[in-house]
């Protein structure tokens, strides 16, 4: 069987799942395609890890349905856990089994030898091989994350979850990690990938952006960006927790959040007549030294806005 | 694949720092320790003397009392309201009034009454004093030849299996039984939930292992444990005890053996309502506490009250500290054993079915 002729595509259909009151997804639908590198974008308690767990045959939806690789994830989770990997959002391999150790026992838990699937885990597996008699517990964060990945992928699945795999691993190795994925990817494996982090967005083939258990939006992440339809600024300044109050207070402003060294502004009108007005306000505030530029809008500034 | 999941289990274990301590030095230490400080046997019992006779036959039957080792004079006073103050203030526990005409009396008529007062607020104390007391009495009285009141004829009474009333031979297969119980029921349902609590089951959920599987590599081990701990536990009580069983070893393995498969069932089902340690660590010590309390092993079943013996018929240490009691004492074998076999057979078949249920029920 040749990996590319099959379908491993995953099927999402009006998925809803509640806890007591919460609804962690509200009707929630989704269509990835084989070999798509599909990011699920969201703050922590959109429901991304909830479904994951319906996906990965853990948590039985409420109502709606959903397929992996054309298996229905309630009748047939026995074929779809033999072809499915999943690495959850928590580090949850054997502490107190090594490196190798834990590798080997995922591989024959798969019915499957290291050997067998080297080719595939090798350029990540040979980075913490110099530790494979080492604890897994002893491990750095980048490396406990390279190690959680190689068992995901050592029976050579054909759809990959990742649960917020970057989340506490530090830039580098992030970007580090998407360049895995991407191998990964030209591999054939369908990979659904789950972040908060939205400069991580752009990695994606498409992306989702979910918010308490709806998708706002999916799409490409240029698609996403183009279609933020107002002009948007960044404005500095040396007071800057001042600026942001006053620039919410200005009435023509739409919305005014603060992004790291700069606030984005939108406004309610675009026009040198709106900015004219708005240069004098600040100038009457006694701001000296603001600059206002306009710039792109990144993946967050379509999230917020949504 | 159960070979490798096995494997790992024990690989786990011998790799923990705290494991293996459990396992096997708390439960000597427990066997070592338990059996002298259960031991109901009173000694050092505080004793406080009235004498209003002050005659010879009065002196004799004090010293009696106190050569008797069990009792130790802690205060002789003139009258015994006094001899109740040192009883208030807790330095005796209990008195013995001699009326002051003891000697006339029983030179002339051949009886005399002494009083005997016990501090029952330590029931066990005051009365096995007082019963210590009046057999010493009576005794005194034999060999003086006179005739105590309401005996006229002597309760002699034969200790069976166990001539010294030794404590220690009682206790010691009764403490193997609960060393089993907490092996299997409490560290069992320990791992589980351990595995729970750091997410690892899920790895295992997402492939293709039988959660049935799981579990039995999970109940294995402690298996195995548990008839290493007994082999343990009985060389220690040869060695320190100089216990051996009077009947087959085979008869207690063969009951610990269905025995354990009864109890990791029931820390498997601990493990299934527990999601983390602490939970299943306080369930599993709710339970045990009813179950040793209610099996015996402290307590005889027979002076409990109606309610509580009918409820230790559903208390499965019960019946594993008879048996033991049985095998070690009085050399049972497994044909006098047969209906407590089919009862620990049952137990292991509820608590297991119990497990799966519950199971079942979380997917």
């Amino acid at each position: 069987m040749g990996r590319l002729n099959m379908n491993n595509e995953i099927h999402i259909n009006h998925i809803t799942k509640r806890y007591g009151d919460v609804e962690a997804l509200r009707d929630l639908s989704l269509e990835i395609g084989s070999g798509e590198l599909f990011g699920l974008i969201g703050p922590d308690g959109a429901g991304k890890t909830t479904l994951f767990r319906i996906l990965t045959t853990l948590l039985l939806a409420d109502s709606g349905s959903a397929s992996v690789c054309g298996l229905d994830v309630v009748k047939d989770l026995k074929e779809i856990r033999r072809r499915v990997g999943y690495m959850p959002g928590r580090f949850s391999l054997y502490q107190d089994l090594t490196v190798e150790e834990n590798l080997n026992f995922f591989a024959t838990v798969f019915n499957t030898t290291i050997e067998e699937n080297y080719d595939l885990v090798r350029d990540i597996y040979s980075q913490i091989e110099p530790f494979k008699h080492r604890r897994a517990g002893k491990l750095s964060g980048g490396m406990k994350q390279k190690l959680a990945l190689s068992c995901a992928l050592i029976h050579r699945p054909d759809v990959l979850f990742l649960d917020e795999p970057t989340t506490g691993v530090d830039p580098v190795s992030r970007s580090e990690f998407w360049d895995m994925l991407d191998r990964l990817k030209r591999q054939g494996i369908t990979i659904l990938v789950s972040t908060p982090y939205m400069d991580e967005a752009s990695r994606c083939d498409r992306i989702a952006l979910v918010r308490s258990g709806e998708c706002l939006s999916i799409d490409t992440p240029v698609g996403i960006r183009a279609s933020y339809d107002r002009r948007l600024y960044a404005v500095r300044s040396i007071s800057m927790y001042k600026l942001l109050g006053d620039l919410r207070e200005f009435p023509d402003t739409n919305s005014c959040f603060a992004f790291g060294d700069a606030h984005h502004l939108t406004l309610r009108k675009d026009g040198e007549d709106v900015m004219r007005r708005l240069r004098d306000y600040l100038k009457g505030k006694g701001y000296e030294d603001v600059s206002l530029e306009p710039i792109e809008p990144s993946i967050e500034d379509c999230f917020m806005a949504l | 694949m159960l070979r490798y999941l096995l494997e790992k289990e024990f690989k786990q274990i011998r790799r923990d720092r705290f494991m293996p301590k459990i396992i096997f030095i708390i439960p000597i230490m427990q066997l070592i320790i338990l059996p002298f400080a259960a031991n109901f046997e009173m000694r050092n019992i505080n004793l406080s003397i009235v004498d209003n006779d002050h005659s010879i036959t009065s002196t004799q039957l004090v010293d009696k009392v106190l050569s008797s080792g069990y009792f130790r004079l802690t205060d002789r006073s003139e009258r015994y309201d006094e001899a109740l103050t040192s009883v208030e203030s807790n330095e005796s526990d209990i008195i013995l009034e001699i009326p002051s005409d003891f000697e006339r009396d029983l030179g002339k008529e051949g009886t005399a009454d002494v009083m005997i007062a016990a501090n029952a607020v330590n029931g066990t104390k005051g009365g096995l004093g007082s019963s210590y007391l009046s057999s010493i009495i009576q005794d005194f009285n034999r060999e003086k030849g006179f005739t105590s009141v309401g005996s006229g004829r002597g309760v002699t009474s034969i200790n069976l299996f166990n001539p010294h009333l030794n404590y220690k031979i009682y206790m010691v297969p009764g403490i193997m039984v609960f060393l089993l119980t907490i092996i299997g029921g409490s560290i069992s349902a320990l791992n589980i939930v351990s595995e729970k609590e750091k997410g690892t089951i899920e790895q295992i959920n997402v492939s293709p292992v039988p959660k049935s599987l799981f579990l039995l590599s999970k109940l294995i081990p402690f298996w195995v444990i548990g008839f290493v701990l007994l082999t343990v536990a009985i060389l220690v009580a040869w060695l320190i005890y100089g216990l051996v069983p009077e009947g087959s070893f085979g008869v207690i393995y063969l009951f610990a053996a269905v025995y354990l498969i009864a109890f990791t069932g029931f820390g498997l089902a601990i493990s299934s309502f527990s999601s983390t340690q602490q939970q299943a660590m306080l369930t599993a010590f709710f339970f045990l506490i009813i179950f040793a309390l209610l099996s015996g092993l402290f307590t005889p079943i027979s002076s409990m009250p109606e309610w509580a013996q009918k409820i230790t018929l559903a208390n499965p240490v019960r019946y594993f500290v008879e048996v033991m009691r049985m095998v070690y004492l009085k050399g049972s074998s497994f044909a006098d054993l047969q209906g407590h076999f089919v009862i620990v057979c049952l137990f292991a078949i509820f608590f297991n079915l119990l497990a799966v249920i519950s199971y079942r029920k979380k997917g």
